[in-house]
């Protein structure tokens, strides 16, 4: 038996393509969405892979410098070490701010590094270009997102970096690109105030009776404009280490709390992306149900332009099943070459988008697998009316 | 080829219940032979496409008995089980239009109905090629329905009717859009091919040009047929 849905999409093929066309593109922006949703875990998962931590010390009773201001002394490195199976730790400071590349404004976050070299928790794992930082001051490693290139000088408040090194994908839960600087500088970037602001404390303190005498004035004065803080220790543990043991002895004795990397992962995916990825996950069913009325319309008013062919079928003596499976047929491959458009479509699409965009082949098997759904039930209303058509109406009276 | 034609007693339809039921067929006896044509003719509501739906399997007669090629295919409320392998094997239909499927070449149009009865496509085409070359329409071969004229569709339907080599062709107003000599052309296929494969077909028709060519009518009248003799004018002569 010759196939009548292959034969009907031949004969009106540039009719089909185009409505296929139209349909792929709307598949295209929900694979698009899908991605924009996979790229927001994989960078929450990107910033926990790239800190190189297997548990993040923060200020007691906070959810850590990713999620809310978190403050701790720099030196508590030292103690947190001394903790059996502690295999290293680093104090680390993160500020998300506007930095000038050229004319353009870049969005990005600033990473203090503690200067103990390449492996440290908190350095970038991987360059692409250049190196990592080597001296104590002004260097900088930017990730590729920022724009900048070796040697670029970078402005950071009062001071200028050059660029040494260049990393990949190495990004915060938002997707701004990080900048790496020396922790010293960084916590002078981030804590310590302009010049006329020290000014005013200089003389407010001077102005104090009780800070105001010439022995305590200096060191009150030390105290509040020296920044001494960072926002998380990163440690990592040593082989075999048990990472719920030594984050409870923190939690007991350090009076900080501690995270392992899922308690982490949940803070980053599950609370700071979850608003994001139920606003995607709407987006996305919205689209599937404008997508199935595309369809069904389609595939219904292509039935309607061949009643009177199906009545005729009918009376030649065609099987329910046969016409059913035609008009089935064609929604499924209206269906593949919206899949196909759409697909194609979409990989066009991801490099245009600001932020990391990930279309995994799983979002794609499942979008497949969806699309056919949903062009399989939009086509029910197609079968029922082709199943109601009277035979009869091929002849005429 | 014992065919044995179509014979109709008594047969009734009534649509509808109680006072509002209307008798669109109130006793039609008909008799076709093999081979041979006859006309069906009355006017509007008279009870003619009813009669050739009955006749077409496609509704179901109140009461009555039906015969095709010799075989009981309803009888006072007991019909045949499977109404559309009727249709498909042994009843033939040209309509008033010719009704081709628009997605398919004109030999597998007339190939289809032969295709559906499970003869492998390529001796359905070849069947459907001999048909279609037995009715003057080799040079057209491969050609889509769109690219005919109004008389070679019809020759393409006529071909269509007749690929399962049915005992019986209905054919429904065939010539209403075609010119006189186009539809004498049709006339003259459709009593050729009757005889070529002993046929007996049944020409639903207004026409008053292809009236006179018949040998029989039934004129059928508030739901009841009459027989009469037609002048069977030759058709090469009308």
């Amino acid at each position: 038996m010759i196939s009548l849905a292959g034969r009907d999409i031949l004969h009106g093929w540039g009719k089909f393509l185009f409505t296929g066309l139209g349909l792929g593109l709307l598949i295209g922006v929900t694979l698009t969405m899908a991605g924009v949703y996979r790229g927001m875990l994989d960078d929450g998962r990107m910033q926990l892979d790239n800190s190189g931590a297997d548990l993040w010390v923060v200020q007691k009773d906070t959810l850590g410098p990713y999620a809310e201001p978190s403050s701790l002394p720099d030196d508590s490195w030292r103690r947190l070490r001394t903790l059996p199976g502690v295999a290293q730790a680093a104090g680390i400071t993160y500020l998300t701010m506007q930095v000038q590349n050229g004319k353009r404004t870049v969005r990005t976050m600033v990473v203090g590094i503690a200067p103990y070299g390449p492996g440290t928790p908190g350095w970038p794992r991987h360059l692409v270009a250049g190196r990592h930082i080597t001296r104590g001051h002004y260097e900088a490693v930017a990730d590729l997102g920022t724009g900048f290139r070796i040697g670029d000088r970078v402005r950071l408040r009062r001071h200028e970096y050059t660029v040494v090194g260049l990393s990949r994908r190495t990004v915060s839960s938002n997707g701004d690109p990080m900048l790496f600087i020396p922790l010293s500088d960084a916590q002078q970037a981030q804590f310590l105030k302009d010049n006329d602001a020290i000014l005013e404390q200089r003389r407010r303190i001077a102005a104090n009776p009780v800070l105001g005498r010439p022995t305590v004035v200096d060191a009150a004065i030390e105290s509040q404009t020296s920044p001494h803080s960072v926002n998380a220790v990163l440690l990592r543990l040593a082989p075999g280490a048990r990472s719920e043991e030594i984050v409870q002895t923190i939690g007991r004795w350090q009076r900080f709390t501690a995270y392992d990397r899922d308690a982490m992962g949940d803070i980053l995916i599950g609370k700071l992306i979850a608003t994001a990825s139920r606003q995607i996950g709407m987006f996305l069913v919205i689209l599937a149900f404008v997508s199935a009325a595309i369809v069904a319309f389609i595939i219904y008013t292509m039935t309607m332009d061949k009643i009177r062919e199906i009545a005729v079928l009918k009376l030649i003596g065609t099987r329910n099943r046969t016409i059913a499976g035609m008009i089935l047929q064609q929604a499924l491959a209206l269906g593949l070459i919206g899949f196909v458009v759409g697909r194609i479509s979409a990989g066009l699409a991801t490099p245009l988008f600001p932020k990391f965009v990930l279309l995994i082949p799983l979002d794609s098997f499942i979008g497949f697998f969806a699309v056919m759904a949903i062009c399989t039930v939009a086509s029910l209303a197609s079968i029922r009316l082709a199943l109601r058509v009277d035979p009869a109406e091929a002849i005429g009276g | 080829m014992n065919k044995k034609g179509i014979v109709i007693r008594g047969l009734r339809k009534r649509y509808g219940e109680g006072e509002t039921a209307v008798e669109a067929l109130r006793g039609v006896d008909m008799q076709v032979a093999p081979g041979e044509v006859v006309g069906l003719v009355g006017p509007s509501g008279s009870g003619k496409s009813t009669l050739l739906k009955c006749l077409g399997a496609v509704i179901d007669p109140t009461a009555g008995y039906m015969e095709l090629d010799g075989e009981v295919i309803f009888d006072d409320g007991w019909k045949v089980r499977d109404l559309r392998a009727l249709r498909r094997d042994r009843i033939g239909f040209v309509f008033q239009a010719p009704y081709l499927i628009p997605f398919l070449d004109i030999v597998d149009n007339v190939a289809l109905p032969r295709m559906l009865a499970g003869v492998p496509n390529a001796e359905a085409r070849e069947t459907a090629r001999e048909l279609l070359q037995a009715l003057d329409m080799t040079h057209r071969i491969g050609a889509m329905p769109a690219q005919l004229s109004g008389g070679e569709q019809q020759r393409v339907a006529i071909a269509r009717g007749l690929v399962n080599h049915p005992p019986v062709i209905l054919a429904d107003e065939p010539t209403a859009p075609l010119d006189t000599a186009r539809a004498m052309a049709v006339m003259r296929i459709l009593q050729d091919m009757a005889r070529r494969f002993h046929t007996a077909v049944i020409v639903v028709t207004h026409d008053e040009k292809i009236i006179p060519t018949f040998r029989r009518i039934y004129h059928i009248r508030d739901g009841v047929t009459h027989e009469e003799a037609g002048e069977g004018r030759p058709l090469d002569a009308s």
